[in-house]
Parts: C-alpha cells; sequence; structure tokens
C-alpha cells in the first residue's frame, strides 16, 4: 500500500489499514519491555493483569493521538469509539471464558458414575454423589411446568382471542408485575402460604414447585402471547367461515400453528427456574438422602446442593467444593441442553407461513 | 386443517355454545387466577410481616433500623452493578447491531445469551473462588494509591469478598439482558435516518449519537431498568460472595460490606424461627417494594415517550 507514490485523493490525510495493529504491537512490545524490565530488576513476577490494561490503554491514546494529527479530531473520536465498542466485547468476553474454563476444569474432577448414582447419605468425606439433587430438580421442575402451562396458556389465550376491557388490561399489566418479582420473594410466598395450610415446618418439594410456577407463569404467558399474535388473522377467519367454531378453532388451527414458538418459550422458562436456587432453598430445605415424594418433607435440589456443597463443607473441604463444582457443570449442562433444544424446535418445526 | 362441522343442526349448535362458553371461561379464569394469585403474595406477605412491623425484631431493635442498612445495601450494590454495566451493554449492543460483520453478528448475540443461561448459583461459586482473589491486588493497589477517595478507603479486604467483588459479579448478571434489550431497539432504527447521516458526510460514530442512540434511548432506559430489577432481586450470588456486617459504608474493598435483603433472607432463614421468620418475611416485602417502584418508574417512562 505505501508502495503507491502518488497520493490518492480518497485515501489521502488517513491512516492505513494496519495502523491499528501496528499500533497495538508498537503499545505491547513498549509496555512488556518496560514492565518486563521493572519485574527483573525487583525480581518479581511478569504482572500480567497491569500489562494488559496499560497495552490497551497505551495503545488508545497513540492510536487517537495519531489519528488526530493526520486524520483531524472527528475521525480520532470515531477510531476510538470503534476500539471501545470491540472492547466492551472482549470484556464482557473475559468473565464468560473464565467461567467456562473454570467451571469445566473443576468440575470435571467429581464428573463421574458415583457422581450421578449415588446421594450424599452417610457421607462424610470423598465420595458421594447427586441423584437425590437430580431427582428433587427434575421433579420439582416438572410440577413447576404442569402449574404454570396451563395457567400461563390460558391466560395467553384469553389476551389474544377473547381479551377485552379492563381485566385484559389488568392482566397484561400484572403479568409484567409478576416478571418483576424477585425469586427469593416467590420463595418468601410459597413458604407462607404452606405454612398457612400445613403448619409450621411444612417444608416440601410441592412449595418450591409453586414458588417456582410464580416465576415461570409470566415468562410463560408473555412468550405464549407474542406467537398466538403471530399467527395469521387469515388463518382463523377461514376456519370460522367454514363454520368452526371459536374454541375448535383456537384448538385446532391456533394453536398447532404456534406449538413450535410457544414449546421454545416454555423450555426457556424452564431454563430459567431449573438454575433457581433462592425459592427452593427456603421452601423445599436440603437433605441429604433420596426422596421422592413432593408432598413430605425436605427435598434437595441440585443448585441448593451446589450452594449447600460450598457454604457448608465438612471435615474434608476438598471433597465438598469438587462436589460444588461437578454440580455447577451439571447444571449449567442442563440448561444449555434446554436452550439448545428450544431453538432446535424452533427451527424444526417452525410453521411454513411464506411463500 | 382438518378440523370440520355437521352444518348447523340444533344440536351442533348447541355444542358449539357450550364448548365456547367453557374455553372461553376456562381461559378467563386462568388470567383471573393470576390477579388473585399475585393479591395472595402481597396479602400472605403482608400478613407474615406485620408481627415483626409492630413488634420490632427479635433483639427488640425496631424494624426500621434494623431493614435500612440492608435495603441501603441493596440499592447500592445494584446502583454499582448498573453504573458498570450500562455502558458495557451498549458497547456490545451497538458492535453487534452496527459494527460486527453481519455473518459474525447472530452468532455474537447468542454467545453473549448464553451469560444468561448460567445459573446465579454458579455465577455465585465463580465469583467467590475464581473472581474473589483476583481482585485482592486491585483492591490493595486502590486503597494503597486511591485511598483518600471514600470509595476506596481502607484496610483492603484479604479475602476479595467485597462490595467491589458482588457489583462485578451482578454486572455480569444482569449484563445479557440488558444487551438483548439495546441490540433489539438499535436494530430497528430507521434505515432511512442512518443512510441520511451517513451521506450528509458524518463517520460512523457521529451516525450513532445522531440517529441510533436518541432513536434508542427509551429502549436504554428500560433495560437499565430492567437491569436494577434483575440486580436488586439477585439472591445467592450476593449471598455467596460478599462479607456481610450490619453498616451503612460506600466503601468498595473493606471487610465491613451492607449486606443486601435477599442475600440476608438467604443466609439466615434456614436457621430462622419465630419472629425471626416474620422479620426476614417483612424485609422481602420491602424489597417487593422496591422492584416495584423500579419497575412501575421503568413503564411509566417508556410509555410516556411513546406516547408522548
Amino acid at each position: 500500500m505505501s508502495a503507491i507514490t502518488r497520493a490518492n485523493p480518497l485515501t489521502a490525510g488517513r491512516l492505513p489499514r494496519w495502523a491499528n495493529l501496528a499500533v497495538f504491537a508498537a503499545a505491547a512490545v513498549v509496555f512488556g519491555v518496560g514492565l518486563g524490565l521493572t519485574a527483573a530488576a525487583e525480581r518479581a513476577e511478569f504482572p500480567v493483569p497491569a500489562f494488559v490494561i496499560t497495552t490497551v490503554l497505551g495503545y488508545l491514546v497513540l492510536l487517537v493521538v495519531l489519528s488526530r494529527v493526520v486524520e483531524g479530531p472527528r475521525r480520532a473520536k470515531d477510531r476510538l469509539m470503534r476500539n471501545l465498542v470491540v472492547a466492551a466485547f472482549l470484556l464482557a468476553l473475559t468473565p464468560l471464558i473464565s467461567l467456562i474454563v473454570t467451571v469445566v476444569g473443576r468440575g470435571a474432577a467429581r464428573f463421574d458414575i458415583t457422581f450421578f448414582t449415588e446421594s450424599m447419605r452417610n457421607v462424610t468425606g470423598e465420595g458421594g454423589g447427586v441423584l437425590h439433587a437430580v431427582v428433587g430438580t427434575l421433579e420439582i421442575t416438572a410440577a413447576a411446568t404442569l402449574i404454570s402451562v396451563p395457567i400461563g396458556l390460558l391466560t395467553a389465550i384469553y389476551l389474544v382471542e377473547y381479551g377485552r376491557g379492563w381485566l385484559a388490561r389488568a392482566i397484561t399489566f400484572f403479568v409484567d408485575v409478576m416478571t418483576g418479582i424477585p425469586s427469593i420473594v416467590a420463595g418468601l410466598f410459597a413458604f407462607s402460604l404452606f405454612l398457612l395450610l400445613f403448619g409450621p415446618g411444612s417444608r416440601m418439594g410441592l412449595s418450591g414447585a409453586v414458588a417456582l410456577s410464580i416465576l415461570m407463569i409470566p415468562v410463560v404467558v408473555r412468550s405464549s402471547e407474542e406467537m398466538l399474535k403471530l399467527v395469521p388473522r387469515d388463518l382463523r377467519e377461514a376456519s370460522y367461515a367454514l363454520g368452526v367454531p371459536k374454541w375448535r378453532t383456537i384448538l385446532k388451527v391456533v394453536i398447532p400453528t404456534a406449538i413450535a414458538g410457544i414449546s421454545t418459550g416454555v423450555m426457556l422458562a424452564i431454563a430459567r427456574v431449573i438454575g433457581e436456587t433462592a425459592p427452593l432453598l427456603i421452601t423445599a430445605g436440603f437433605t441429604q438422602s433420596m426422596n421422592y415424594d413432593l408432598t413430605d418433607g425436605d427435598m434437595m435440589s441440585l443448585p441448593v446442593f451446589v450452594y449447600n456443597s460450598y457454604i457448608s463443607q465438612g471435615v474434608d473441604a476438598q471433597a465438598y467444593i469438587d462436589r460444588a463444582w461437578a454440580g455447577a457443570l451439571t447444571l449449567i449442562l442442563i440448561v444449555m441442553l434446554l436452550n439448545l433444544l428450544a431453538r432446535l424446535v424452533a427451527k424444526i418445526f417452525a410453521p411454513k407461513l411464506g411463500r | 386443517m382438518s378440523a370440520t362441522t355437521n352444518g348447523s343442526t340444533d344440536a351442533a349448535l348447541r355444542g358449539r355454545r357450550l364448548g365456547d362458553a367453557v374455553f372461553a371461561g376456562m381461559s378467563r379464569w386462568a388470567g383471573a387466577l393470576i390477579l388473585i394469585v399475585l393479591a395472595a403474595v402481597a396479602i400472605f406477605l403482608i400478613a407474615q410481616a406485620l408481627p415483626a412491623l409492630i413488634q420490632g425484631t427479635d433483639e427488640g431493635e425496631s424494624f426500621l433500623a434494623y431493614v435500612l442498612p440492608l435495603a441501603f445495601g441493596t440499592v447500592w450494590a445494584a446502583a454499582l452493578a448498573l453504573a458498570m454495566a450500562i455502558p458495557v451493554a451498549i458497547g456490545i449492543a451497538l458492535f453487534i447491531s452496527h459494527y460486527a460483520p453481519r455473518r459474525l453478528a447472530a452468532g455474537l448475540g447468542y454467545i453473549i445469551d448464553l451469560l444468561a443461561a448460567v445459573p446465579s448459583v454458579v455465577f455465585g461459586l465463580w465469583g467467590i473462588q475464581v473472581l474473589a482473589p483476583a481482585t485482592v491486588p486491585l483492591a490493595d493497589w486502590l486503597t494503597a494509591n486511591a485511598g483518600w477517595i471514600p470509595l476506596f478507603a481502607g484496610p483492603a479486604s484479604g479475602t476479595g469478598r467485597t462490595m467491589l467483588t458482588v457489583a462485578i459479579v451482578l454486572a455480569v448478571m444482569i449484563l445479557p439482558i440488558m444487551t438483548a434489550m439495546c441490540r433489539e431497539v438499535f436494530l430497528q432504527t430507521p434505515r432511512l435516518n442512518e443512510e441520511a447521516a451517513l451521506a450528509l458526510g458524518a463517520t460512523q460514530w457521529e451516525m450513532i449519537t445522531m440517529s441510533v442512540l436518541p432513536y434508542g434511548r427509551p429502549g436504554i432506559v428500560s433495560a437499565a431498568m430492567l437491569g436494577l430489577g434483575r440486580a436488586l432481586g439477585e439472591t445467592m450470588a450476593v449471598a455467596m460472595v460478599l462479607s456481610p456486617a450490619t453498616v451503612i459504608s460506600f466503601a468498595l474493598v473493606t471487610t465491613q460490606n451492607p449486606a443486601t435483603i435477599a442475600s440476608n433472607i438467604a443466609l439466615n432463614f434456614p436457621e430462622a424461627h419465630g419472629l425471626g421468620v416474620n422479620t426476614l418475611i417483612a424485609t422481602g416485602l420491602v424489597l417487593f417494594v422496591i422492584t416495584l417502584a423500579v419497575n412501575a418508574l421503568a413503564r411509566w417512562y417508556v410509555n410516556r415517550r411513546t406516547v408522548g
């Protein structure tokens, strides 16, 4: 590029394309050597965070100064903001990568057969597993889904197909309010409800399911509502024109058309609540033994298992921490799987409406 | 579809009316049930909270004195997280909507969404085991070199279980939802506005400040409010990371950190009994009111914008 002798009027007064890289390399070399020498002089380790921070800052300052001289203030600002935007993205990737690397790295230590085939009953040191927690999570989440999907879906149908007047407006408003309920408050509600119904000390899986469905219902309503609204009016009217009553139209035409989107929404809602810890900690409690009965006694769940393993470490602390990480890995895998499945369902079963 | 009827015989008509009535009734009741449940949430919480509100806590202090440091901690942590998350979220959203190559944009958006799929307890575990130790040198440096600013007053915590760490974890947790919302509004900027700006010779950043950001401002505000609501109610990450104390303090890197309402409930509820339970439920009620106010404010702002 620089070999061109006659100045191109369109590129004159602009930094060449490789300027960013060159400036970055220069900053990295300068600060790398500088910090390296200081560290060597003090016989300290090479300070990596300081190196990264100074290099990025030096790069930005140098680039802006250079650009201001060659290209003028407006382009300098444009360049600065472009780099800041990219930096923001990279900054957000750092915790994500760090998190995934740690969870996989530390979780792998106990991610074995024993972990998934045993409970924590009578385990004080190494060994033990999460079977009781996995069973609890699956049962509680399934119960929460069974409660929320019918209510959520019917509400969405009401809002889209029937809803007029104050009731519909009130429901829309309060579903919004419900979206904002902190999960721990949902837990407190379920706790007080069951306290009232069954007397004190009644911690059970069902109570956790109620708490989770408080969090799940608004998500299901919102997503189903969006999906039902997408069903074209023509389809409904064609059905009415054939003399099909409204309820059969909804059941046989509207819902089948929207079912892919609805199931995606439900799966995303499940993925959201399956990782909830706080409400289950309050309502379902924790135990070290298997418990298959939703209506009888404390029930462990995966998130609570992770929390509990970390908070109350036993004699052999490392074993507890390893189990916590393995539990975290299991939890992340379940949530990712649900997300993937949801996307897959949306893609495969999406209605082919366009021509 | 396969739906057919037998024409309009009397029986079929009656069946149709009955079916419609049943179905409409069911869906209406499902909607009404949501209102009832929400009313129940409010009533039950108030009923359980009343003893504590009237009598005060176990230790005999008034409820207000008990809840004030917690409420302060909740708002302070959430505000810090929001302050960190807003610029980054806007940056990421702009990157995905306007800077990244078209082909990559959707994939990059999905990567950020992955963060939303991480359960909060995992964030807590990561925060305490990875992030907290990593912030210790930073905290030492800040107290040594910027200790004259009240925010960074010493002595620095040796474990990293500080407000700073909590705020970073919360910021990471609310990033995905805020990014997703900002991205949506940025993508909806009228194409003609953008092209007009560019055609007048604006640089890309000038185009963004002139057309994208003004157009997206209501979206940014509601994204911020949504993020704030999430951060206020976040429990486990705070409960696991923060080393709590009952103080009202703005200092970020010391061992004396104000606890948040949610984390206080999670830490104390399993062992609570008697009036303690009522006190914790009453603090939950306060949290409910705070988040409700934030969400209502957000909705009011957005509605005012779209109507006006």
